[in-house]
């Protein structure tokens, strides 16, 4: 098989798992809709547009970090790393196909998320959906990669938000302030070192 | 064993700093004595970055050589790198309160910088000690390391882009903007901590590789 070849497949076992079992993406809506609900209320009355907008970024990186958990427990728990690890195909492949589906699943979380903040609070503009769109890549590629060396460790899901908010930090800042080419740079620097990066994560020598 | 040889010079150096910066380095007009922690602050600050630096490096070897002692070496440097990134954020800190009157200023990009990759780092740990001990971790923490000093200059960016900019830069494209004097003082300042980054790294170092050297005889004694 092609490299594109095994990235698809790949993708598409995640997905086909995510339809059928029906557990990441529906505790991704529910919880970046209950998020939004408690900011209305944490917000004071009156609450100027750039204020619950930094507020849509905590959600939106949250409940990334929610379906960044689920990622990898089915391969850690029903130890299908091994057999990933020792099928015929680039480890990278396992990566990539792995950041597809995490990202399918981020930008079905964001296109309830973002008309539900609009009604909630005030409208998004075309930059924001950009820059939140160009951010996606960036945490799902980071994501990934962290996702798979936290469920290597005992602590699991008390890791991965710890790995992962610092390097969360500057989607944060540059998406705030709608600087799109910074956003696009990040993306592009981080998906060539994590898409270098995973085959010593997974390999276990 | 050039570890005594080190700790001398190490001993030296920074007496010799001490001395300079209170009885030597002019009192600046501006800010007055309390500007003297600038001759602690930015070295240790920039012996952090070295710290940080030397880390990746030894991982990037770990990586291609496979050698442990690579491994060993680069948790070390970070080790050393974090406790000098709390040194900075705690001295910063202090600065900031006797030159502006709060502890804390979001606008002081590097003191922001220093906490996001305080918070970084110190996830570094977490990750090591959550792994077994083996081949997986030593991967897992140079990977780790790698992405650090890639972080440095993004979260730099990134925060620079986010706010104002009222750190006194001292730097700039001009060379150092310091008298002769403050500047002297500076360098021996800075030798002195980069002294004692070395010595303090070669001192774990040590303690680390004697660890596992007796764990090694008593896993064959048992």
């Amino acid at each position: 098989m092609t490299y594109a070849g095994d990235v698809a497949a790949l993708a598409r076992k995640d997905l086909l798992l995510e339809l059928r079992a029906k557990e990441t993406l529906p505790s991704m809506l529910l919880f970046v809709i209950a998020a939004l609900t408690i900011f209305h209320f944490a917000l004071p009355r009156g609450t100027s547009h750039a204020a619950a907008l930094g507020l849509l970024w905590a959600a939106l990186i949250f409940t990334a970090l929610l379906g960044l958990t689920r990622a990898f427990v089915a391969e850690r728990e029903q130890g299908m790393f091994d057999a990933l690890v020792l099928a015929p195909c680039d480890r990278s492949a396992i990566w990539l196909g792995k950041a597809l589906a995490v990202l399918a699943f981020l930008v079905a979380a964001e296109v309830v998320a973002l008309p539900a903040f609009a009604a909630f609070f005030s409208g998004v503009d075309g930059r924001t959906v950009a820059a939140v769109a160009l951010a996606d890549i960036g945490i799902a590629t980071v994501g990934t990669l962290f996702g798979a060396m936290a469920v290597a460790g005992r602590a699991r899901e008390l890791l991965l938000p710890l790995l992962f908010l610092p390097m969360a930090i500057p989607i944060v800042a540059a998406g705030v302030g709608g600087y799109l080419w910074f956003l696009a740079g990040y993306d592009a620097i981080f998906a060539v070192l994590s898409w270098a990066a995973f085959e010593y994560v997974v390999a276990e020598t | 064993m050039r570890l005594p040889a080190l700790a001398t010079a190490c001993t030296g150096l920074v007496g010799l700093a001490l001395a300079l910066i209170f009885f030597y380095a002019p009192t600046d007009a501006d800010q007055g004595f309390s500007q003297r922690i600038f001759y602690f602050h930015v070295p240790i600050a920039l012996t952090s970055y070295a710290c940080f630096g030397w880390g990746a490096w030894k991982a990037l070897r770990y990586l291609r050589t496979r050698d442990e002692r690579a491994d060993l070496e680069s948790y070390v440097a970070i080790h050393q790198g974090v406790i000098f990134g709390a040194l900075t954020l705690v001295t910063g800190s202090i600065w900031a309160k006797a030159s502006w009157g709060v502890w804390w200023s979001w606008s002081e990009n590097e003191l922001v910088l220093f906490l996001v990759l305080f918070l970084f780092y110190c996830a570094y740990f977490m990750l090591r000690f959550s792994v077994d001990a083996g081949p997986a971790r030593a991967n897992m923490s140079a990977v780790y390391a790698l992405f650090g000093v890639v972080l440095i200059p993004v979260s730099f960016l990134a925060i620079r882009l986010s706010q104002k900019f009222i750190h006194p830069v001292v730097f700039n494209s001009h060379g150092p903007q310091m008298t002769n004097a403050q500047f002297f003082v500076f360098c021996v300042s800075f030798a002195a901590v980069l002294t004692l980054f070395a010595t303090l790294y070669q001192v774990e170092l040590a303690g680390k590789r004697l660890d596992a050297h007796v764990r090694e005889l008593r896993e064959l004694l048992t």
